[in-house]
C-alpha cells in the first residue's frame, strides 16, 4: 500500500477465526519487532506493516526486502494464543437527536424503530479492530436484518459517543468527527483518554453488549 | 527561554514527525503536513528531526523571542520579517533577544515551518508533541496558538552553533544575522502541479474512463480540505460495480473514493483505517508538494511504479543527509 506500507491479507470476509489469526500475526510482529517497522495495524482480515524504507537497504528494493522477511515469519508459523475475552457493557440512548438515522434505518430495513433497538441491543458482539479515529472500535456480530450501506456523502460532523452501523459492522464514534455511518443512538461513556495507557476503553478481541437507557439516564451519566 | 505569541495567525500548531506506534488503537499519526520542510528546518538549527516545529498556515503569527534564539524558516513564503527587514528562508538565522518576528503577504505555498534550536518544549502525549486538533490533545493543550501564549524552548546553545552568525549579530536592537546562502529551497509553487501517484489496491475496480480521467484530467483542491484530507474536485470517478469493502489500513497520501465519486487524499491527520476504495497513493516524495498547495489550486495526477516511488523516496532521504552535511561543513564547528 503506497511506498511505506505493506499489507498482509488473511481473508476477505468478516469472520471471527480469520480475525483471530490476523490479530495473532500482529501480536507476533509487536512482540518480535522488525527494525524499521514503526506501526503494526491489525484490521478485520489484514495486518498493515508501516515501515521506513531507508531501514531496508540492500540488493533489492525496500518493499521486496520487507516482504521476504514477513514471508519468513509466516513460513515459520506463529502462535495463536487465545485469552479469555472481557465483556464490556455500553449504555445507549437510541433515536431522537442522539440517533438521527434511526427512523431511516427502520424504514429501509422494513422494521419498527423498537425492533431496530431490540435487534441492535441483543447480541454479544466482538471488537475486531480499532481504527479510523482514536479508540474507534469496529464491532462484529450485527444482526443481518440491520445491514445498511454507508451514507452516500459523509456528514461533516458526527458527535462523540454516536452509536452507528454500516454494512455488517457496528461502531461508536469516540470523538466528534466527520463520518459516513448511520447514527442510531449515543452513549454517554468516554471511549478514549489520551493520557491513559492504553488510551482506549475497548481493545481488539473484547466482547461488547449495548444496553438501552432512557434519555434521563443518558443525561445523568453525561454529567458524571 | 521562551517565545511569546502576540498574534496567533490563522492556524499555527506545534507538529513533529507524528505519533508513532499507536495506530493499532486508532490513534491518528498527525505530525507536519510538509515533513520535508519540518525536517529541513530542524536540520538547519542543529535539532533532531523529531523536535517540534511551528506549522504556520496561510496567515502567519507575530512572535517575540525573549532571548537570543537560533531559528530557521522553511516551506511556503509568507513574507517573514523582523524590524521591517525580510528574514531569508531555508538557512539558519540568529535572532536577537526582544525581536518580533512577523509575517505578511503570502508569496507562495500554504504552510511555513519555524524551528528553534533546542526545540519547543511541551509535554509529549503518547511520545509526540504533535497537536491533534480534533482529539484536543498533543502540542500546546491540543489546540492552535493563541495571543498571549508563552511557549518554552528546550535547552541548547544558540550562540555556540554558528560562530559566523554570533559574531555578526548586532545586540543593540531587534534584528537578526542570517547565513548568506540558502541550504534548502522551497517546494512550493502556485502553478498547476503534477503530483505523482502509485496505483492503489482498487485501481482496477474503477471503470476505464475513470482510470484515464484520474491520470489525465485537471482537478481542484476543494475548500473543505484540511489537515485530515484534501477533497479533490473534478470529474467524478465511477466503480465498475458497487463495492462495500471491509475497513483496512490507510496511509499518508492514500487516495480514497467515497460513493459520491469525489476522491479524498488522506493527509497528516488522516484516520488510521478506512473502508472506501483506494484508487491510488501519492508518492511520499510528493506529499510535501501537496501539503504546500492551497484550496482552489489545480493539480494533475501522474502514475509511476512502486519501484520508482521508493527510489525517489531514498533519493530524498539522501538529500536530507546531504543537507545536514552541508550545514555542518558551513558552520565550521
Amino acid at each position: 500500500m503506497g511506498d511505506c506500507c505493506l499489507i498482509v491479507e488473511f481473508g476477505q470476509r468478516v469472520d471471527s477465526q480469520i480475525n483471530q489469526i490476523t490479530r495473532a500475526f500482529a501480536e507476533h510482529l509487536l512482540s518480535h519487532p522488525i527494525p524499521g517497522v514503526y506501526d503494526v495495524v491489525p484490521t478485520y482480515t489484514t495486518v498493515a506493516v508501516h515501515y521506513h524504507p531507508e531501514s531496508f537497504l540492500g540488493d533489492v528494493l525496500p518493499w521486496q526486502r520487507l516482504q521476504r522477511q514477513l514471508e519468513a515469519v509466516l513460513t515459520q508459523g506463529i502462535e495463536t494464543a487465545s485469552a479469555v475475552a472481557r465483556v464490556v457493557e455500553v449504555p445507549v440512548y437510541y433515536g431522537g437527536d442522539q440517533g438521527p438515522d434511526l427512523i431511516e434505518v427502520a424504514q429501509k430495513c422494513g422494521l419498527a424503530e423498537e425492533e431496530v433497538v431490540q435487534l441492535h441491543s441483543s447480541p454479544v458482539y466482538t471488537v475486531y479492530m480499532l481504527g479510523f479515529l482514536p479508540g474507534f472500535p469496529y464491532i462484529g456480530g450485527l444482526d443481518k436484518r440491520l445491514n445498511m450501506p454507508r451514507r452516500k456523502t459523509p456528514r461533516t460532523t458526527v458527535p462523540a459517543g454516536s452509536v452507528a452501523i454500516a454494512g455488517e459492522q457496528a461502531a461508536i464514534y469516540p470523538m466528534e468527527s466527520p463520518g459516513g455511518w448511520n447514527l442510531i443512538g449515543r452513549t454517554p461513556v468516554t471511549l478514549f483518554q489520551p493520557q491513559a495507557e492504553p488510551p482506549c476503553l475497548l481493545q481488539p478481541g473484547d466482547k461488547v453488549r449495548f444496553v438501552p437507557i432512557s434519555f434521563e439516564q443518558f443525561q445523568a451519566m453525561q454529567r458524571q | 527561554m521562551s517565545v511569546r505569541v502576540v498574534k496567533p495567525g490563522m492556524l499555527t500548531t506545534l507538529q513533529d514527525r507524528g505519533r508513532i506506534g499507536y495506530q493499532r488503537f486508532g490513534v491518528v499519526v498527525g505530525g507536519a503536513m510538509d515533513d520535508w520542510s519540518h525536517r529541513a528546518a530542524n536540520a538547519l538549527v542543529g535539532n533532531r528531526q523529531d523536535e517540534a516545529t511551528l506549522e504556520i498556515t496561510a496567515v502567519g503569527p507575530s512572535l517575540i523571542f525573549n532571548e537570543i534564539t537560533l531559528i530557521a524558516i522553511c516551506g511556503g513564503d509568507l513574507s517573514p520579517r523582523i524590524g521591517g527587514e525580510p528574514v531569508p528562508q531555508g538557512r539558519p538565522v540568529l535572532v536577537n533577544a526582544g525581536s518580533q518576528l512577523e509575517f505578511g503577504a503570502r508569496q507562495s505555498g500554504f504552510r511555513v515551518y519555524l524551528a528553534v534550536h533546542g526545540g519547543f518544549d511541551v509535554k509529549p502525549t503518547m511520545h509526540s508533541r504533535s497537536t491533534y486538533l480534533r482529539g484536543v490533545f498533543g502540542g500546546l493543550n491540543g489546540r492552535a496558538l493563541r495571543a498571549g501564549d508563552e511557549i518554552h524552548i528546550g535547552n541548547g546553545d544558540a550562540e555556540g552553533c554558528y560562530p559566523a552568525l554570533t559574531q555578526r549579530l548586532d545586540r543593540a536592537k531587534p534584528t537578526f544575522a542570517a547565513a548568506p546562502q540558502a541550504f534548502v529551497s522551497s517546494s512550493a509553487n502556485d502553478a498547476l502541479e503534477t503530483v505523482r501517484i502509485v496505483r492503489g489496491e482498487q485501481w482496477r475496480a474503477f471503470v476505464e474512463k475513470s482510470q484515464t480521467a484520474f491520470i489525465s484530467d485537471d482537478f481542484t483542491i476543494g475548500t473543505q480540505s484540511d489537515r485530515m484530507g484534501y477533497r479533490i474536485e473534478g470529474v467524478t470517478l465511477k466503480l465498475r460495480q458497487p463495492l462495500e469493502m471491509l475497513s483496512e489500513a490507510v496511509g499518508f497520501g492514500t487516495v480514497q473514493v467515497p460513493p459520491d465519486g469525489n476522491p479524498i487524499v488522506l493527509m497528516a491527520d488522516r484516520q488510521t483505517t478506512g473502508g472506501y476504495p483506494k484508487i491510488a497513493h501519492v508518492a511520499s516524495v510528493d506529499l510535501p508538494l501537496l501539503a504546500q498547495m492551497s484550496p482552489r489550486q489545480r493539480l494533475r495526477f501522474h502514475p509511476i511504479a512502486l519501484d520508482e516511488s521508493q527510489k525517489l523516496y531514498l533519493a530524498r532521504e539522501q538529500a536530507l543527509q546531504d543537507l545536514i552535511k552541508s550545514v555542518v561543513a558551513w558552520s565550521g564547528v
